[in-house]
């Protein structure tokens, strides 16, 4: 697996080949569309037209920027930011939990403010600038969130940690890491297994007593 | 006891997490998070059904959706030669696609294969499955008539059977304890990708890589060695990863059919009936004791459910063959089998289930007697084990009462519930105990210096997250006299040398031991090769480059010796609660939380206080707020989520200290240490129950204890 180490396979707006053909001749909805004959239709079939054609009917352009990257994707407008990061970027430093909002692991930032991405869809952030995980620290040097949850033992099996971590300096920037009490509340939306919840309040705690700017 | 608990670590004390790093910058790779090309995307549809059998599957609609490539369902579905060695009509677990028997609703009837996650889900609503219903049950309630004795957990009797109800003072209540579900955050997920027709390779979500090797081999019938399992980052699992489940076969299987790498990532709503669960079990518990607060008897009986398919059997009544020094006790455990999937250990298996109604009603019994609840306990003290006989290799138990009860202000508790109010709320205290085997198992691992003074220490060993590479770190750094940060762990893959799943609370002392006597090993080699001078990491690296070696190994297996014969060993816990509850709502909140551990020798100070604190938390659900709920009209889960499985978040839980007796054991390893993970939640829940009942005077006997149950 080392070779795949580095393999990200950014879907490009300007890569309109897929690895499996779909079977033209069973979109009957999408011949009418374009009035082919079968014979017409077969030859675009053979020809990976099908998926050509079916980018135009089921996938939309998506310009946004991640982590300072500027990205130009062609999504299915079902598609949500979380699989579109996991599964088309290979950013899966953005965890999934429950596809549903309810978890938080999935939390990344658009325009500085925090979203489940599982309940964002791609087509919604597009012009916006989202931030994950991957995109916190300077190079080397670890977000001062980042830092404070290794010092604090913010996490243990570290799933749900990225998603805590963006919604930790979210939580500070909002101005809602005032007092113990009001972090638990505004970070009740990232649930930890593991039971890190004293551990992480005290790595926020420690952020928003540093003053620094994050 | 004020020096022992300053000598406690404070949070921040102690080793950072080796791959603490890896994990707050997202660059942990967890099993659905490798890519290969090709990857095809698996969904499974599940029985709307909850007994019966397929009649009709149409699979048409779904295979012709677009980016489709193969359906999978028992019609024609692959064999899995393993699934052979069940023989007719025999119990065991779930032949996946195998037959059109309907079990449990939610039991996968297909698995749609795609090009993209999207498409297969939404093809996965495309099948069209007609069934014969046949008559369910799924409520254990109704159900505890058909209750059997499982042939590995008979009937056990010490002096008097139902002694307790000869005795002066006597208790003798029903407890219910519903169905709690693992939910570690990283859904199971496991990618397959076959090298020809005898080797596979999986990336996946389990808490031991051998014995998934070993399943998997065993499945379709291929050497262990030509199974790779990787696994070197585990998103939790509590016990929900410690069997290799159906949906992982089905992978497997499906990645042969298509000959390309497959990717399945249960959904939450599949976390609930894919993989196991605590089972809801009922409890009957009889106390007696002396007026002067004598354990006179314990009877203890539970009856827990299983599927109808496979028999699961855990500890529950254990515990009360082996907590208190009592002359008389006697338990029976029973089976009721359900419609319903097999359940499987949830942390502090059994203990956990069966110290609610050991601990619950020794809080009963204490109140019935007018005695303080710890008074009672240590009237009660066992200084050599009941069930054995044998002398406890060590118990700190009373230090670790003590500590607990200064922590959290016990003095402060008032004997009569319900009559202290703070600003508005219902005060109150509670507290219960916990224990759980210690073990030692066997394990191998490879410790070599590398001429540069790198140790680099190997085991296939997985960490589901209680820091398992960090107490390595800490055991190798101690030994060799290296720094941490040039100790390299790697853990999680089967082609290191074996070590046992991780579960049981049983890793740091085998794998630790392992790692220890590796290095004492490595460590008497290069004193060896330098004639007899001891080095740190400088000097060992200067004894390599004189003899011009790349680098100097070892490969120990290391597993307990025979005083693991001559003692009973076991972790001890106490967790004390103080709790407000408010007069009108019913709403229970946690105001403070102390748990204290006697296991031994603490190796990694920061990584154990977060694992006890994360077993309080757990429990905490347990107590206040997790039960699944069926509707039994259907036989269908109805809060199979987040939003309605509720576990604990940040505003359910306050600050929690987590305390340690820290005294070696000195029989059971080299390190002196015994497990946590189990302790950390048994009693959690029973001190919870305690607590509101010295609120409000109101005994919860079935959790979890909500508000609709105080008002």
């Amino acid at each position: 697996m080392e070779k795949e180490k580095n393999h990200s396979r950014p879907v490009e707006e300007s890569d309109v080949k897929d690895n499996s053909r779909r079977d033209f001749l069973k979109k009957s909805a999408l011949m009418t569309a374009v009035a082919l004959t079968p014979v017409a239709a077969a030859r675009a079939a053979e020809m990976h037209m099908d998926e050509r054609l079916a980018q135009v009917f089921e996938k939309m352009p998506l310009h946004l920027e991640i982590n300072g990257v500027a990205h130009n994707l062609m999504v299915e407008p079902r598609s949500t930011l979380l699989d579109i990061l996991r599964e088309q970027l290979d950013l899966t430093g953005t965890k999934k939990g429950c596809d549903m909002g309810q978890c938080g692991a999935c939390t990344v930032h658009v325009d500085g403010h925090r979203v489940n991405s599982c309940l964002t869809l791609g087509i919604m952030v597009n012009g916006k600038k989202v931030t994950t995980i991957e995109g916190l620290a300077k190079g080397d040097q670890l977000h001062p969130m980042q830092e404070a949850f290794l010092k604090h033992d913010g996490f243990q099996c570290g799933y749900c940690t990225p998603g805590q971590i963006m919604s930790a300096v979210a939580c500070v920037r909002e101005g809602h890491a005032n007092s113990e009490h009001e972090i638990r509340e505004y970070m009740s939306g990232n649930i930890c297994r593991c039971g890190a919840y004293p551990n992480i309040v005290n790595a926020i705690q420690e952020v928003k007593e540093g003053g620094m700017a994050i | 006891m004020e020096n022992k608990i300053a000598k406690n670590p404070s949070a921040t004390d102690g080793l950072s997490r080796v791959d603490g790093r890896l994990k707050v910058t997202g660059k942990a790779k967890y099993s659905a998070e490798y890519y290969t090309k090709g990857m095809v995307y698996a969904v499974l549809a599940g029985s709307t059904i909850t007994s019966g059998s397929i009649k009709s599957i149409d699979t048409k609609k779904a295979e012709s959706a677009p980016g489709v490539i193969s359906v999978i369902t028992y019609l024609n579905a692959p064999k899995v030669p393993g699934y052979q060695d069940t023989p007719a009509g025999a119990k065991g677990m779930l032949r996946i696609f195998y037959d059109e028997k309907i079990w449990f609703n939610g039991q996968p009837v297909a698995m749609v294969l795609a090009d993209t996650f999207e498409r297969a889900q939404f093809a996965s609503g495309l099948i069209d499955v007609t069934y014969n219903k046949t008559p369910f049950e799924t409520q254990l309630t109704k159900n505890l008539d058909k209750g059997v004795s499982p042939h590995n957990a008979k009937d056990y009797l010490r002096g008097q059977e139902e002694a307790y109800k000869t005795a002066a003072v006597k208790i003798e209540q029903e407890y219910l304890v519903p169905t709690n579900v693992h939910n570690p955050m990283e859904l199971h997920a496991i990618i397959a990708n076959w090298d020809g027709d005898d080797k596979v390779t999986v990336y996946d979500k389990t808490q031991g890589v051998v014995s998934t090797q070993r399943n998997i081999a065993q499945a379709f019938k291929l050497q262990p060695a030509n199974v790779q399992v990787t696994a070197p980052f585990v998103g939790g699992a509590f016990g929900a990863a410690l069997r290799t489940w159906p949906h992982e076969i089905a992978a497997v299987m499906a990645a042969k059919l298509l000959k390309k790498p497959v990717k399945l990532v249960l959904s939450r709503a599949d976390m609930f009936t894919a993989v196991g669960y605590r089972p809801h079990t009922w409890q009957k518990i009889g106390l007696g004791a002396t007026a002067d607060g004598k354990l006179v008897g314990i009877s203890h009986q539970a009856t827990g459910q299983t599927s109808v398919y496979e028999d699961f059997t855990e500890g529950v009544v254990n515990i009360s063959q082996l907590m208190y020094a009592c002359p008389n006790v006697d338990t029976k455990y029973r089976l009721a089998s359900l419609n319903v999937n097999t359940p499987t250990p949830m942390r502090g298996p059994g203990e956990a289930t069966g110290a609610i109604a050991l601990e619950c009603g020794m809080d009963e019994l204490a109140h019935a007697l007018n005695i303080d609840p710890i008074e009672l306990r240590l009237r009660n003290y066992a200084d050599t084990d009941p069930l054995s006989g044998k002398p406890y290799s060590s118990k700190f138990l009373s230090d670790a009462y003590k500590m607990g009860a200064d922590a959290i202000g016990w003095s402060k508790r008032h004997a009569q519930p319900g009559i202290v109010m703070e600003n508005g709320w219902l005060s109150g205290y509670g507290m219960a105990s916990g224990m759980f085997g210690a073990y030692r198992g066997a394990a191998t691992v490879i410790a070599r210096l590398l001429a540069d003074g790198t140790l680099d220490v190997q085991t296939a060993v997985t960490d589901i997250g209680p820091g398992t590479g960090t107490f390595m770190t800490k055991v190798a750094s101690d030994v060799m006299g290296i720094p941490a940060g040039n100790i390299r762990v790697k853990i999680g893959d089967s082609s290191l040398p074996p070590s046992p799943t991780q579960g049981g609370s049983a890793i740091t002392s085998t794998v630790g031991s392992a790692v220890n006597d590796a290095c004492v090993q490595l460590k008497q080699k290069l004193k060896e090769l330098s004639g007899n001078v001891e080095g740190g990491s400088g000097g060992y690296a200067q004894i390599l480059q004189q003899h011009n070696l790349p680098a100097v190994e070892v490969t120990v297996t290391s597993k307990g010796g025979p005083d693991m014969a001559k003692y009973a060993m076991f972790s001890w816990s106490v967790h004390f609660m103080k709790v407000l509850v408010h007069p009108t709502t019913g709403v229970v909140k946690v105001d403070k939380a102390v748990s204290v551990a006697d296991c031994g020798t603490i190796v990694s100070q920061k990584t154990a206080r977060s694992q006890i604190i994360g077993g309080t938390i757990m429990g905490t659900g347990m107590g206040l707020t997790e039960a699944v709920v069926i509707d039994h009209r259907y036989g269908r889960l109805v809060n199979n989520d987040f939003a309605n499985y509720h576990v604990p978040v940040q505003a359910d839980i306050p600050q929690c200290e987590a305390l340690f007796v820290n005294k070696p054991d000195p029989y059971i390893n080299p390190m002196g240490a015994k497990g946590m993970g189990e302790i950390a939640t048994i009693g959690v829940a029973a001190a919870l129950a305690n607590a509101v009942f010295n609120a409000t005077g109101k005994r919860v006997r079935d959790l979890p204890i909500t508000p609709d149950k105080l008002v």
